[in-house]
């Protein structure tokens, strides 16, 4: 049983996945908070749709303004949907090398296409 | 006793209703021929399936490199006494017994696909680590058994895929081992098709390995197994595991991109105004072949590390268990080799030197490349310091562990003036990085992994392999190893380029003064004549191996007998019965003690194992068992 | 010896076998599609000012898609859900949800493609080129009729946010006059080939996970009666690769919608 008031203790109150066992009511106010997720998540794809007609504005904004959308709606499925708030470190540990990874892999090529020797001309 | 042995409860109930049995599971496990040796999930047989395929692909590597030395050193002469078939097989590339430029085309890009990617990282990270690693660490299996069934037979599959590219119309693919675009995409076979899948068959092996290797590390250590006491060849695997896992699918991602370029007709790699064969390519264009670069190089650097750190790890084990004393600096190579791993991911671009790249990026690139070679010279020198005041036992593994760390030195020192982007300028694409990788690879890793099979032997049959035969097959390869690549050096520094199909007959000396041209450009007579001593080197090399290959065979039923412990060693995997049975340990060994307790003082025995519970000292003696 | 913590979680990780493992899956298939939209940075970074297109897909359709596919990670984390209060019903009401919604994706985007495949561009020998989608191209006939415009150049043809009210009818053009006719498939530029390769590849693993979860959600239930803390937890790591699989969706929508 100590293994349990580990996992108590561990898991966020949001997650309670050992709760779980004995309380059907728990069931519905999941699926209400399922529900208030999939809400975000609608209101975010609004958001970036509507951003992506506004005229006027340069496409560099926009983007920036979408990823960052996008960025924030990842973090809600990443956050609730896939338990990651209430994961243990070392699933944080595997995902903080492979996000730093990522960003090497983007960062340096582009960074290697866009580093000319002094001097030239680019037309 | 061992706090650290406490603190984890008993496994599951379902799980113990086989204890007291002395057999292996809660039934009999007993599953008929196919499912135990052909289509088996224990990580043994498993282990020993992927190191007989990847020996095979090592040895049929070098002779593909044995005909290629012999087109450089007599270009456009047939090959003796195999020149007929190869006619036989080929046809036309091979008219006449003479390799034509084409054929040497693609037996030097398979050399490198097939040494690297089946051979050399099958045998030392998943042919040794799944034998080796769950005994090591207490576990009874690896944490996904069908896991690993799947990610042999993906290897397999792709091994099959590569060798079959050889026997259709148009070859096997000729774009290197590194199938740069647009070359790869404009050549009108299907050999490059072939290598794609392959490769994609191949990558998901070792992703499928990866992930199981990591997942049994972390969660299948026996109990009193921390971080700190597993031994430094875990380490190595775990950190090897880690750079497949995430270095691979890039590569993945531009292999998928390059199959479309190739079938759909796609333009991720071709630029516009892209013209083949004197005419514009009817492509879309806007590609970047420059993009196919850096995703193939994002594995390839963290690929040359995974193809190291085994071997690393295997000459640990040797070297401590042969010096019966513990390796100097265990925390020092954990943490140089986790330096290694991380570092590893972002050094890739000293390959792209001659790219165009600004100086900014390129110093950027260099300075993390010497910066990597600190953790590498740190596990070199602990290696070394470990010697030391030893005991030293001459054994085949531990002449072969021995030969490494020069070997690996050579290698890595010559790597230095590749890392720097200056003289990269003269060196990159030239003999000299070829003398260099082969340096790492081939008596570095490759002695390594000789060490390891020599070592591992008696675990895996019961019986030792033939010493006096081990002695020539070390001192033969070893000289005929240094023969083949130490001239290469030269040349290299001379200005031989590589893959070229006459050996550079066509940049000599001769060639230019009888054109009328500078001499002084040309290649000597002196580096061109280097090629005959490489031949002999290397054909000396290829027999040299025969004893190995009988020895290995012939040991199986006529080597001498030995015990479960035969080295007298500390780790785990000694301290099973010969060969260790289906779920290897009745009960969770528990560990009390780190990997390399050789020689402590006040402790009867020269060695303790891990999970020896109790000591043997003078006023208390044991005699140290082996646990069943 | 079996093997410990298939079920119960390892104290000092806090994890069960597969948990690790499926993570371990996910952090390559980050690199994976890391490497691809690295590659779509590139080559959209690096194109001729002008020339990449916006506005090509149906924004309709993709939506449709982003809210099936969110509301798939609803139903699957739901199903898990059940699995967890041990109320089976509700876990195959939750999972044919799944799987249902799974295909109505992939149907969306068979429709989607033959969109793209359906629409020519058409260089004429004299210079100009038509564009639109096609309505009849008999091989046997000597013209092909499609439903667009004609164009000056190729430029006008990329930003098709900028332009209102595209004016479409039907041409007739003989087939004598054509100089080259080529759909929209990955062959017709770049972005195309990135659209084509992500969805692609992205529906293969919408495929794939359809397939484990249909295998759990059928032949596989029969370890619910054997074992259901095992089961719950393969439904749960199922579910975590298909949040994944909605994760990469909710950048390729944007990315390639979108912008």
């Amino acid at each position: 049983m100590s293994e349990l008031k580990t996992a108590k203790q561990h898991n966020a109150p949001l997650m309670g996945e050992s709760e779980l066992h004995d309380h059907p009511v728990d069931f519905n106010s999941y699926l209400r908070r399922c529900g208030a997720v999939l809400l975000v998540v609608f209101i975010a794809v609004g958001f970036m749709i509507w951003t992506s007609f506004l005229p006027n504005i340069g496409w560099t904004l926009k983007i920036c303004i979408i990823l960052g959308i996008a960025a924030c709606n990842a973090f809600v499925v990443a956050g609730f949907l896939m338990h990651l708030l209430s994961e243990r470190k070392m699933v944080y540990t595997i995902l903080g090398f492979t996000v730093s990874f990522v960003i090497g892999l983007f960062g340096l090529t582009i960074w290697a296409m866009n580093d000319f020797p002094k001097g030239t001309i680019i037309h | 006793m061992d706090a650290n042995v406490e603190q984890f409860p008993p496994y599951r109930k379902a799980d113990t209703h086989d204890h007291g049995h002395d057999d292996h599971g809660h039934e009999h496990f007993d599953p008929g021929f196919w499912a135990k040796y052909i289509f088996s999930t224990d990580h043994k047989v498993i282990g020993i399936q992927y190191g007989v395929t990847a020996l095979s692909f090592l040895m049929f590597g070098l002779m593909l490199m044995m005909m290629m030395r012999w087109q450089i050193a007599h270009p456009s002469q047939p090959v003796p006494l195999i020149g007929w078939l190869l006619e036989k097989i080929f046809g036309q590339p091979a008219a006449g017994g003479i390799i034509s430029p084409d054929l040497y085309n693609s037996f030097g890009a398979m050399h490198g696909t097939i040494m690297v990617f089946l051979g050399i990282v099958p045998l030392a990270f998943a042919a040794f680590g799944n034998y080796v690693v769950p005994l090591m660490i207490g576990a009874p299996d690896m944490a996904f058994p069908r896991v690993n069934m799947a990610s042999y037979q993906a290897y397999f599959l792709g091994g099959l895929v590569m060798v079959v590219s050889f026997f259709i119309p148009g070859g096997a693919a000729q774009a290197g081992w590194t199938s740069y675009s647009p070359l790869a995409t404009s050549i009108p076979t299907h050999g490059q098709l072939f290598w794609i899948l392959g490769m994609i068959l191949l990558i998901t092996s070792s992703l499928l390995g990866a992930v199981n290797f990591i997942a049994t590390i972390i969660q299948l250590r026996a109990p009193g197994m921390t971080w700190m006491r597993m031994p430094f060849f875990v380490w190595a695997q775990f950190v090897t595991a880690f750079l497949l896992l995430l270095a691979f699918p890039p590569l993945e991602a531009a292999a998928v991109m390059q199959l479309m370029d190739n079938v759909a007709h796609t333009s991720f790699f071709l630029p516009t105004g892209l013209a083949i064969s004197g005419k514009i390519a009817n492509v879309a264009g806007g590609g970047s072949p420059l993009l196919w670069q850096h995703l193939f190089w994002f594995l390839g650097h963290p690929e040359v590390y995974v193809l190291i750190l085994p071997a690393m790890g295997i000459v640990c084990e040797i070297i401590a268990c042969n010096t019966r004393k513990p390796i100097w600096g265990y925390k020092s190579l954990v943490y140089a080799v986790l330096a290694i791993g991380f570092l590893s991911m972002i050094v890739w671009a000293h390959h792209m030197y001659m790219t165009g790249m600004g100086t900014v990026i390129s110093t950027f690139f260099q300075a993390t490349t010497m910066i990597i070679s600190i953790p590498s010279v740190i596990i070199l020198t602990c290696l070394f310091i470990s010697l030391w005041g030893g005991s030293i036992r001459i054994n085949t593994p531990m002449l072969f562990a021995l030969a490494f760390l020069p070997m690996f030195g050579i290698g890595g020192l010559t790597g230095l003036p590749l890392g720097f982007n200056v003289s990269d300028v003269h060196l990159h694409d030239t003999y000299y990085v070829i003398a260099h990788f082969h340096y790492v690879v081939a008596p570095g890793t490759i002695f390594g992994l000789f060490a390891g099979v020599y070592y591992w032997y008696p675990k895996m049959t019961g019986r030792k392999m033939n010493e006096f035969w081990g002695s020539v097959h070390f001192w033969c390869s070893l000289l005929f190893m240094n023969l083949v690549f130490m001239p290469m050096f030269s040349q290299g520094m001379a200005g031989m380029l590589r893959r070229m199909a006459d050996g550079g007959a066509n940049y000599s000396a001769e060639v230019n003064s009888r054109a009328g041209g500078d001499v002084i450009g040309g290649l000597s007579p002196f580096i061109m004549s280097l090629h005959t001593p490489i031949l002999w080197g290397v054909v000396c090399l290829g027999l040299a191996q025969i004893p190995f290959v009988i020895n290995f065979f012939w040991s199986i039923g006529h080597g001498e007998k030995v015990n479960d412990n035969p080295w007298q060693a500390t780790t785990l995997e000694w301290q099973t019965p010969t060969p260790p049975p289906h779920g290897n340990f009745d009960h969770p060994p528990e560990i009390h003690r780190g990997p390399y307790e050789y020689s402590v003082p006040g402790h009867s025995s020269d060695y303790t194992p891990q999970n020896e519970p109790e000591v043997s000292t003078p006023a208390n003696p044991k005699i140290p068992t082996t646990a069943h | 010896m079996e093997i410990p913590y298939t079920v119960e979680a390892r104290p000092d990780t806090g994890l069960y076998n597969a948990k690790v493992g499926i993570w371990l899956f996910l952090a390559s298939e980050v690199m994976l599609f890391g490497g691809l939209f690295s590659a779509f940075v590139l080559l959209r970074v690096g194109a001729e000012p002008g020339t990449w297109p916006h506005g090509w897909q149906n924004v309709t359709l993709g939506t449709i898609n982003t809210v099936v596919l969110a509301l798939s990670a609803i139903t699957t984390l739901m199903a898990w859900v059940a699995c967890k209060v041990r109320e089976f019903g509700k876990f195959k009401f939750f999972h044919a949800c799944t799987l249902l919604l799974a295909l109505t994706f992939l149907c969306v985007k068979m429709v989607e493609y033959h969109e793209h495949l359906n629409h020519y561009e058409i260089k004429l020998k004299d210079g100009q080129i038509a564009d639109g989608d096609m309505v009849e191209n008999n091989k046997d006939a000597d013209h092909v009729v499609i439903k667009g415009r004609y164009v000056k150049s190729e430029m006008e043809l990329y930003d098709l946010r900028a332009q209102k009210d595209i004016p479409e009818s039907e041409i007739t053009i003989p087939r004598a006059q054509i100089d080259d006719m080529q759909s929209y498939g990955p062959w017709h530029n770049n972005y195309l080939a990135l659209y084509f390769t992500l969805t692609g590849l992205h529906a293969l693993h919408i495929l794939g996970g359809s397939i484990v979860i249909g295998y759990l959600w059928g032949p596989g239930r029969k370890l619910w009666k054997k074992d259901p803390e095992r089961f719950t937890n393969r439904v749960e790591v199922s579910g975590l690769f298909w949040h994944f699989v909605d994760l990469v969706w909710i950048f390729l929508f944007p990315v390639l919608y979108l912008t």
